[in-house]
């Protein structure tokens, strides 16, 4: 009798382990990875002095962020988010990089590149399961004429940038504008969207010069080339100086330096720019406090971009489990996708070029000065689509 | 003995005036609507605005600590809890003196409350930590710590006080949790940056609204699925505007009032449809708001245009607009 008992004790108590173990075998849904890869070329060294130099983890530090932020979630859907980063070594080709990040299971691609080094990352993986997001780059061309189907393109595009600049010069009624034109390749595009953003928001640009003084902002003591630089801008009719200058070589030495006492923007002075480190309305404060403890600097556009990037990639896991890369991109181009990003709305991608809409913030380098879309602009869609290209005007042609 | 009181002459005096006193109060309630109190943090002030619910008046202000926002209060309406998220803590206010008379420590920067339907504990969101603190109000003890998704701010707890909703801004999910082991039972997921969760007094469901995916998720307690997602439509307001933060629901789960922050309205659902009905013009950036608790007015604050809407409940119009201070962000009222 007592041992029938005990015999039956065991049994009950071998049965509750095994129903315990398969109820904690439910209940914790096996864990999957989802690998992301980033690759960015390192920055030039700085020059001896630089106050502001570009760090070495620049878009790397966001993505890290993201990262950290989409395996919280993880934890409660049974996911593992894991960050590949490829920094490129000197003349190491990119798309080679990139196929190696494929075969090593990461189907989502950051890129932090020049425009043709972009392209050729995403025609190496083309075929593939796998997306491309462009964190940095800003040509229009990879948004039109030059466009990927396999590209999500979360760096604003310039004439989302300029736009943005122009919606504002429009509401202040500073409709005459003086562009300084550096003369690298990106500055002369820089001004060509500046131009057509003109057009579009009734804006006149009075003059155009070309910047021939050379990096005045490191080279500062040059006294012949300043006296030169001083009387630039004399002669000019114009309310505002647009300076297009993306290096940063010269753009700074612009404002106070102007004949008349005009106000300067564009790459300088007055910024659109995806982010700012003094912007910290919408719960934008808790992103700039999180980047800050982690990287032990202040958060930049470019690791905004990145983090955009990562946290897109969370959204469309989360919500569509059993989703690959190509099937998150479809999805992300759906209705339903909807990505908080600490600028007051939602943000989603435009599917006649897979650019994502979002608000621009316009900065002092001290302080946030305005967000564009600015009041009134109205859209049809949506007021996010009055910066940039819209769909009738797209040269995009999916290849 | 003509004017000596005896023991029992005092004795029938006191109970006389004690009896005298109540119909007295009895008569006030039935002459005009019970006076209660309105309480209202000010975000960007540091302060808690006071207002009477009978005049519609302003009848204080009290400093508190930095960046008041999650305000709630004790059972019997004589403590009052307002999260100062910049001093990372909760500061426990005597509504009887107007003084803070502790404290408490929450964890680091504490955005919303909700208090056990006892009066104790008290649960809070730790925005900037990831967590959830489970606090004793009376021994000032951290009971708990529960891991949550990124950002949590909502937080809802069921008529009974065994299941706590915790919402994450980024992670974009309804924890529910079980307040006896404090552990996550289930997580749902809702639209994005979901801000506010709050049962029928029924318990037998849970609203929760999502701030930048502009829905109120509509989730049945008991099976934890999604029953319904409500969106807002409204003409000439862009739908980006539209923005879902507070809500308020009648204690009969008929009228659930929603909060629309830029769009600057408040939506009135239907609780036995869940359809939209109607939507009313308040002040700007409309962000929370509360009943009086005899459920006549409706009380949001009004982030942007630094006042208070009061709305009648019963024929559902604005009736009235009072200046509060700055960054107007919770608000509840009391006895």
């Amino acid at each position: 009798m007592g041992s029938s008992v005990a015999t039956f004790r065991a049994a009950a108590a071998a049965a509750g382990v095994f129903l315990s173990l398969t109820i904690v075998a439910a209940a914790e849904p096996a864990i999957r990875e989802v690998r992301i890869g980033m690759i960015a070329r390192k920055p030039p060294p700085p020059p001896t002095f630089s106050f502001d130099a570009v760090p070495e983890d620049e878009g790397f530090a966001g993505a890290r962020v993201a990262i950290k932020e989409n395996n919280t979630t993880g934890a409660f859907t049974g996911r593992r988010y894991v960050l590949d980063e490829a920094p490129l070594k000197e003349g190491e080709p990119p798309a080679e990089t990139a196929r190696k990040l494929i075969e090593g299971g990461a189907g989502f691609l950051l890129v932090n590149l020049p425009a043709d080094d972009l392209i050729g990352v995403a025609d190496a993986v083309r075929g593939r399961d796998a997306i491309v997001f462009n964190v940095g780059a800003p040509d229009d061309r990879l948004r039109g004429a030059d466009c990927r189907a396999n590209v999500f393109h979360i760096a604003p595009s310039r004439a989302m940038l300029t736009d943005a600049l122009a919606q504002f010069l429009a509401f202040k009624r500073w409709r005459k504008l003086f562009l300084i034109v550096g003369p690298k390749a990106g500055d002369k595009l820089y001004a060509e969207a500046m131009q057509r953003s003109a057009r579009k928001f009734g804006l006149a640009v009075g003059a155009e010069k070309t910047w021939e003084f050379g990096p005045l902002v490191q080279t500062k003591g040059d006294s012949p080339a300043q006296a030169d630089a001083l009387v630039f801008t004399r002669g000019a009719d114009y309310d505002m100086a647009v300076v297009a200058d993306e290096a940063g070589d010269f753009g700074d030495y612009i404002p106070y330096r102007t004949w008349d006492p005009r106000p300067v923007g564009g790459t300088q002075g007055l910024v659109p720019s995806s982010w700012h480190a003094t912007h910290e309305a919408w719960g934008a404060a808790q992103l700039q406090n999180r980047f800050r403890r982690a990287a032990q600097r202040v958060m930049r556009p470019i690791d905004y971009q990145a983090w955009v990037a990562v946290r897109a990639v969370g959204e469309a896991t989360t919500r569509l489990p059993d989703a690959g890369p190509k099937d998150a991109g479809r999805f992300m181009l759906g209705e339903s996708f909807d990505l908080a990003a600490f600028k007051g709305v939602a943000l989603s991608f435009r599917p006649w070029d897979l650019q994502l809409r979002q608000p621009i913030l316009l900065a002092q380098p001290r302080a946030l000065v305005s967000v564009a879309p600015e009041a009134g602009f109205l859209h049809q869609r949506t007021p996010l689509d009055t910066l940039g290209f819209d769909q009738p005007e797209t040269a995009c042609r999916w290849r | 003995m003509p004017m000596a009181l005896t023991e029992r002459t005092v004795r029938w005096l006191r109970r006389a005036a004690v009896a005298a006193s109540a119909a007295l109060a009895l008569l006030g309630l039935t002459a005009s609507a019970l006076a209660y109190t309105i309480y209202v943090s000010n975000e960007k002030d540091n302060t808690v605005t006071i207002i009477d619910s009978n005049t519609l008046q302003v009848t204080n202000t009290l400093k508190v600590g930095r960046r008041p926002r999650g305000i709630a209060l004790g059972k019997d309406g004589k403590l009052l809890y307002v999260c100062v998220g910049d001093d990372d803590g909760i500061e426990v206010i005597d509504t009887a003196s107007m003084s803070v008379v502790r404290t408490l420590r929450s964890g680091p920067d504490p955005e919303l409350l909700t208090l056990h339907p006892s009066g104790n504990p008290l649960y809070v969101a730790n925005e900037d930590d990831n967590q959830v603190t489970v606090l004793d109000v009376e021994q000032n003890r951290v009971i708990a710590e529960i891991p949550v998704g990124v950002e949590p701010e909502g937080m809802g707890i069921s008529p009974d006080g065994k299941l706590l909703v915790n919402t994450s801004e980024t992670t974009n999910m309804a924890h529910f949790i079980d307040t006896a082991t404090y552990k996550i039972i289930d997580n749902v997921l809702v639209g994005a940056r979901p801000r506010y969760a709050e049962f029928t007094a029924d318990g037998k469901k849970l609203y929760v609204t999502a701030e930048v995916g502009g829905t109120v998720t509509v989730i049945d307690a008991a099976t934890r699925k999604v029953a319904k997602t409500l969106s807002f439509k409204i003409p000439g307001v862009n739908p980006e505007a539209i923005q879902p933060v507070g809500t308020a629901i009648t204690k009969d789960g008929k009228k659930v009032f929603v909060m629309l922050g830029p769009a600057n309205r408040v939506a009135i659902v239907n609780g036995d449809t869940d359809e939209v009905e109607k939507y009313l013009l308040v002040g700007q950036r409309v962000w929370h708001a509360a009943f009086t608790p005899d459920e006549k007015l409706l009380v949001t604050t009004n982030g942007s245009s630094n006042d208070v809407s009061v709305i009648d409940v019963e024929s559902l119009k604005v009736v009235k607009s009072i200046g509060v201070g700055r960054y107007p962000w919770g608000v509840v009222v009391g006895p």
